[in-house]
């Protein structure tokens, strides 16, 4: 069971404070405008061997957040514990250590390949870089094109020679060689059909459970959320909204948000239509201009003076469900 | 008013009805059957949907419908029969009076469809003043079809430039711009894939609206179950460029008869992990380029047995509004 340790959880990705702005600027001189808070004081913790869906709608931040865990870009404030180490602190030979401990696979399975290289040589490159020996590397490669239960004929074919289900399982091989303990998944199957979306995530589960590996997947697809997590986290305009487990948040969503969110996605059952609930209106603010209240105040059906004024907290509901909505200040 | 505008007055005939319709492109060495066999009609007012995976030819269906791909390289069988006249058949003039008019068609980005340098109201007035009214009046009426598709501040959105807008609000003004002349029929292909689902939602309830409002008949194209479950009346699946399955949206829910729809059907994400793995089916699609008989589920089909190689599967009825193409219907029923 991958939430087996539930009972003791260990911490894998720990991010407390975490804030990620990127400067506006204007003119010759690159004089400060502002700021977009694509990344505003999130606190979340992810622990060994769960499956985390982050959910939210373009702009949003889902993939800014990844990329700050990842340090693939600095944070401007709060940090970001890997196993109970500070990526942002270690250097040299620590820091490729602690990088090894996490992959990524990406939407694109196509541009996150590169064309002029073989299947053999793109799943290689990583090895190479952490020092593998080439003959183990290509021991490696084969390894893992089994494990994504591929044929070893396909490591000598170009990605345009492949499918787009083809791709995505070599990316996965790829991120799977250095064996990290950690993977981020952005958007791993939205670019995919129906019967190959669901060979990619029945082979992400089983992976998953063979290593025990701890997910974070991005997607906006909330079907594949409720299905793959064990827990969802909702965000909005770089705020975290929500966060609790799969269930929780799909039969009993807490946040306005996340109700309009789970209204708003397809229903696969056309037996439902009647029970759809208010659709939400107006579109997901800018990240310029902020308000100074709640993120959602302006499309809140629950919206008071307060929410507008005062920025909420995370209230936690439970030890596994928190709730950034001043309805739940109790 | 012109010949072929009058004589489509006729009330009898479906709005659209596809006979044997088959298309093949050519490619260097003989063509690859993209559609074929294609039996299918839709009525006024309906909201059919036309589903499949990659390449299933769904695409090709709608840009054939609209004639959109006369460029010479495909070979059109079969009729395209819109209030019964044969649009493969009629003159270009003719069939250029047809767009906009009888059939108006929405694409997946919308931005690719508006002019970049011009105001996204004088875009959607274009359209109107081919009916001969005055400026003043087209102007009145394309903010009326802006408050209509609910775009806030229609008075001022008119003015804006295409990428002054969201993604959500181009694609509305692309919906105003064929309402400007309403169609009785509108294709819409992948008309919310490139939004977000609360924006996607938005635009459904648009397009129901539409069918309320206007009695537009919508023929939608996705690859999206969850859009068809939302919003379809019919579907009709498509795989490898035929129809496997059609019927009314509860029925093929409730009862998917086809094989593929079946296995289609537990594919989809409906449920939790902790439920069991996801379905799948294993094989790829065939590459066509040849034209012989037999079911092209065959090869990835776990019940397929020799006849499905060699002869085409008979069409089954399982009401009076569901139908497939399978030559083991019983052994279907329990797969």
């Amino acid at each position: 069971m991958s939430n087996a340790n539930v009972n003791a959880p260990v911490p894998a990705i720990e991010i407390s404070g975490l804030k990620k702005y990127f400067p506006l600027t204007s003119g010759a001189f690159n004089a400060k405008k502002g700021s977009v808070k694509a990344v505003d004081d999130i606190n979340l913790t992810i622990n060994k061997g769960e499956i985390i869906g982050l959910a939210g709608e373009s702009g949003s931040g889902k993939t800014t957040l990844a990329r700050v865990i990842l340090n693939l870009t600095p944070a401007t404030e709060g940090r970001v514990l890997m196993n109970g180490q500070d990526i942002s602190k270690l250097h040299g030979r620590e820091l490729k250590a602690v990088r090894r401990s996490i992959a990524t696979v990406f939407q694109d399975p196509a541009s996150n390949l590169n064309p002029r290289l073989n299947v053999l040589s793109s799943i290689m490159r990583p090895m190479i870089l952490h020092g593998v020996p080439k003959a183990e590397a290509v021991e490696k490669a084969q390894e893992a094109m089994k494990l994504v239960k591929m044929d070893e004929r396909y490591l000598y074919s170009y990605p345009h020679q492949l499918s787009g289900g083809q791709l995505q399982r070599i990316a996965i091989a790829r991120a799977l060689v250095l064996r990290p303990d950690i993977m981020v998944l952005d958007e791993p199957t939205s670019a995919l059909d129906i019967s190959v979306q669901a060979q990619i995530l029945n082979l992400l589960l089983d992976l998953q459970e063979q290593f025990g590996l701890t997910y974070l997947v991005i997607t906006h697809d909330l079907n594949v959320l409720r299905y793959i997590s064990d827990r969802i986290a909702v965000m909005y305009l770089g705020k975290l909204m929500e966060f609790g487990p799969t269930e929780t948040i799909s039969s009993n969503p807490l946040h306005p948000y996340t109700r309009g969110l789970m209204a708003a996605s397809p229903i696969l059952d056309p037996t439902l239509r009647s029970q759809k609930k208010e659709l939400m209106g107006g579109e997901t603010g800018s990240l310029i201009n902020l308000p100074k209240g709640c993120r959602f105040a302006a499309r809140c059906p629950h919206a008071t003076d307060r929410c507008r004024e005062e920025l909420p907290k995370d209230y936690h509901v439970d030890a596994l469900h928190q709730v950034s909505c001043f309805l739940y200040d109790k | 008013m012109s010949d072929i505008v009058t004589k489509l007055d006729n009330t009898e005939e479906p709005l659209l009805r596809l006979e044997d319709l088959s298309i093949d492109y050519r490619i260097r060495n003989g063509y690859l059957s993209a559609v074929s066999d294609v039996n299918f009609t839709m009525n006024r007012g309906e909201i059919v949907a036309l589903v499949g995976e990659s390449g299933c030819g769904k695409s090709t269906i709608a840009f054939t419908i609209m004639r959109l791909l006369m460029d010479g390289n495909e070979k059109i069988g079969g009729k395209i029969l819109f209030k019964g006249e044969d649009l493969n058949k009629i003159p270009v003039r003719d069939m250029e009076k047809m767009r906009g008019k009888h059939i108006g068609m929405i694409f997946q980005n919308p931005l690719d469809s508006l002019n970049p340098v011009y105001r996204t109201g004088s875009q959607v007035e274009e359209a109107i003043l081919l009916d001969g009214l005055s400026h003043k009046e087209a102007w009145e009426r394309v903010i009326n079809l802006y408050k209509d598709v609910r775009i806030p501040d229609a008075e001022k959105r008119v003015n804006s430039y295409p990428h002054e807008l969201s993604g959500g609000m181009r694609q509305r003004v692309m919906i105003a711009m064929m309402l400007s002349r309403t169609p009785e029929l509108l294709i819409a292909d992948e008309p919310t894939t490139a939004l977000d689902v609360t924006i996607e939602a938005q635009i459904l309830q648009i397009l129901k609206d539409l069918k309320t409002q206007y009695n537009t008949a919508i023929l939608m194209i996705t690859h999206n179950f969850g859009l068809v479950a939302e919003v379809a009346d019919r579907i009709a699946v498509m795989y490898a460029g035929n129809i496997v399955e059609q019927g009314n949206v509860f029925d093929v829910f409730a009862a998917p008869s086809h094989p593929y729809t079946r296995l289609l059907m537990r594919a989809l994400p409906r449920k939790t992990k902790h439920e069991g793995r996801l379905e799948t089916i294993d094989g790829n699609v065939p590459r066509i380029t040849e034209k012989k008989p037999g079911c092209r589920f065959a090869n990835r089909c776990p019940l397929a047995k020799e006849i499905c190689f060699t002869e085409n599967p008979p069409v089954l009825t399982v009401s009076h509004d569901h139908t497939f193409s399978c030559h083991f219907a019983e052994e279907a029923s329990k797969l």
